[in-house]
């Protein structure tokens, strides 16, 4: 597992710069991969205190990327403790590799009633 | 305050809160705190001595169109504080100090709450202080009087203060949680105590269930009310919910303090519990502070709201 870095910044843009050339280069190779290697920018949204989708399933190996939309700051907590954001104000990402199949419970610790689910197959 | 144009600009308007009250005095008056107007507090003697102020959601870092200067409001909540004609020795912070668990925020509310004068500053964490991803920025400026657990006792002119701490153990979905242990450690420092003894409970999320599907409450709370019921006199203080909201349940009191930040909507309305836009000629009226002071015949505690507004803005 590997954190990435909290803000979107230079690194995070080289960072997707690289990995849309890798999509790239698998969507011109070869097929079984296709769905992990587009699955690995997977983007969750808070938005008007939910998490937009609230239930996805990703391929071993992808990185969830969460992005805040609101005015409220949110957090990304795991309820088995495996990642946790600092708070998201407005615009702010947070990015988290899931390695291991399995399914994952998360919450906001700022407003616990925003739950969600990433399964990972 | 003259008026002029620059009032009709939110800074300005900002800028008269300073003349307004933000906050709640409370004294104690024949076993039950009653909350009296800061502004009135000025102009009349309050029943009974100083105890405390309530100073509540800070939010240092917001800057959104809700409140742009919000260190602005906290620096006029505190000169009104400053200006007691009788001056409580403590305030109590009850969390949401930062808006975001930053360093630079948590330095910056240290330094403006140091600005209230000879008084000591009894905190507890609000969510927004516990969300750093270390959930320690917190606990390395207020963790030292309860040795990191968040939650501690003490005591100041024969009233018994409990802080807890509800904003820690989330469960998703969930309400605040206080959690067995410090439930445990609670019953412990109550036992031996007479009934007679007023207490003072505050924790940042509310203790009782004002609106669940916001999370406004503490999932555990009717164990910490079996522990309360025998005393005499009990204030439970709370804020989180940017609002006053108040209930009486036997002998304990509830209340709910004001921002100094931003107001939030009533519970329900609107999307989420959120920053709440409002004109800006009324923010200084949903801002304030809450005072409490004791009585000593019969012995009571008084509990005084006050806005930003309530004086001469």
């Amino acid at each position: 597992m590997r954190r990435l870095p909290q803000r979107a910044g230079k690194d995070m843009r080289k960072y997707y710069m690289l990995l849309n050339a890798l999509v790239l280069t698998l969507l011109i190779g070869s097929g079984p991969r296709l769905a992990a290697a587009a699955d690995a920018a997977t983007i969750v949204l808070a938005k008007g205190f939910m998490f937009a989708p609230t239930a996805i399933t990703v391929p071993a190996g992808s990185t969830v990327t969460w992005t805040n939309r609101d005015q409220e700051p949110h957090t990304v907590v795991s309820e088995n403790g495996l990642f946790r954001s600092g708070a998201l104000d407005t615009d702010e990402s947070f990015s988290f590799r899931f390695d291991k199949p399995g399914t994952y419970r998360y919450a906001c610790s700022i407003h616990p009633q925003m739950v969600a689910t990433i399964v990972v197959q | 305050m003259s008026v002029d144009k620059t009032l009709h600009t939110r800074r300005a308007a900002l800028r008269c809160l300073a003349f307004g009250s933000a906050g709640t005095l409370f004294t104690l008056a024949g076993g039950v705190f009653t909350p009296v107007e800061l502004a009135d507090a000025h102009n009349a003697a309050l029943p009974g001595k100083p105890l405390f102020v309530q100073i509540s959601d800070t939010h240092i870092g917001f800057n959104k169109d809700a409140n742009p200067d919000v260190g602005g409001t906290l620096t006029r909540s505190i000169a009104l504080v400053n200006a007691l004609p009788q001056r409580p020795s403590l305030i109590i912070h009850t969390g949401d100090i930062t808006h975001l668990s930053k360093p630079a925020e948590f330095d910056l509310a240290q330094q403006l709450l140091s600005q209230l004068r000879g008084t000591e500053l009894h905190t507890v964490p609000g969510e927004h202080d516990v969300s750093d991803a270390t959930v320690s920025e917190y606990f390395t400026r207020f963790g030292q009087p309860s040795g990191n657990r968040g939650y501690y006792s003490f005591d100041h002119l024969g009233v018994h203060f409990v802080a807890l701490v509800n904003v820690l153990q989330f469960k998703p979905g969930g309400l605040g949680t206080l959690g067995a242990e410090q439930l445990a450690w609670l019953a412990d420092d109550l036992k031996g105590r007479t009934a007679s003894t007023p207490l003072v409970v505050f924790a940042h999320m509310p203790l009782w269930t004002i609106y669940e599907p916001w999370g406004w409450g503490t999932g555990d709370a009717a164990q910490l009310m079996e522990l309360l019921r025998r005393f005499g006199s009990v204030t439970v203080l709370n804020g989180h919910i940017h609002q006053i909201v108040q209930k009486v349940e036997g002998n304990v009191t509830f209340h709910t303090a004001r921002s100094t930040a931003y107001p939030q909507p009533a519970p329900g309305e609107g999307a989420g519990p959120g920053p709440l836009t409002v004109p800006a000629e009324q923010l200084p009226g949903m801002l304030g502070v809450t005072s409490v002071s004791l009585q000593r015949h019969p012995r009571a505690l008084a509990l005084s709201d006050a806005t930003l507004a309530a004086a001469r803005g």
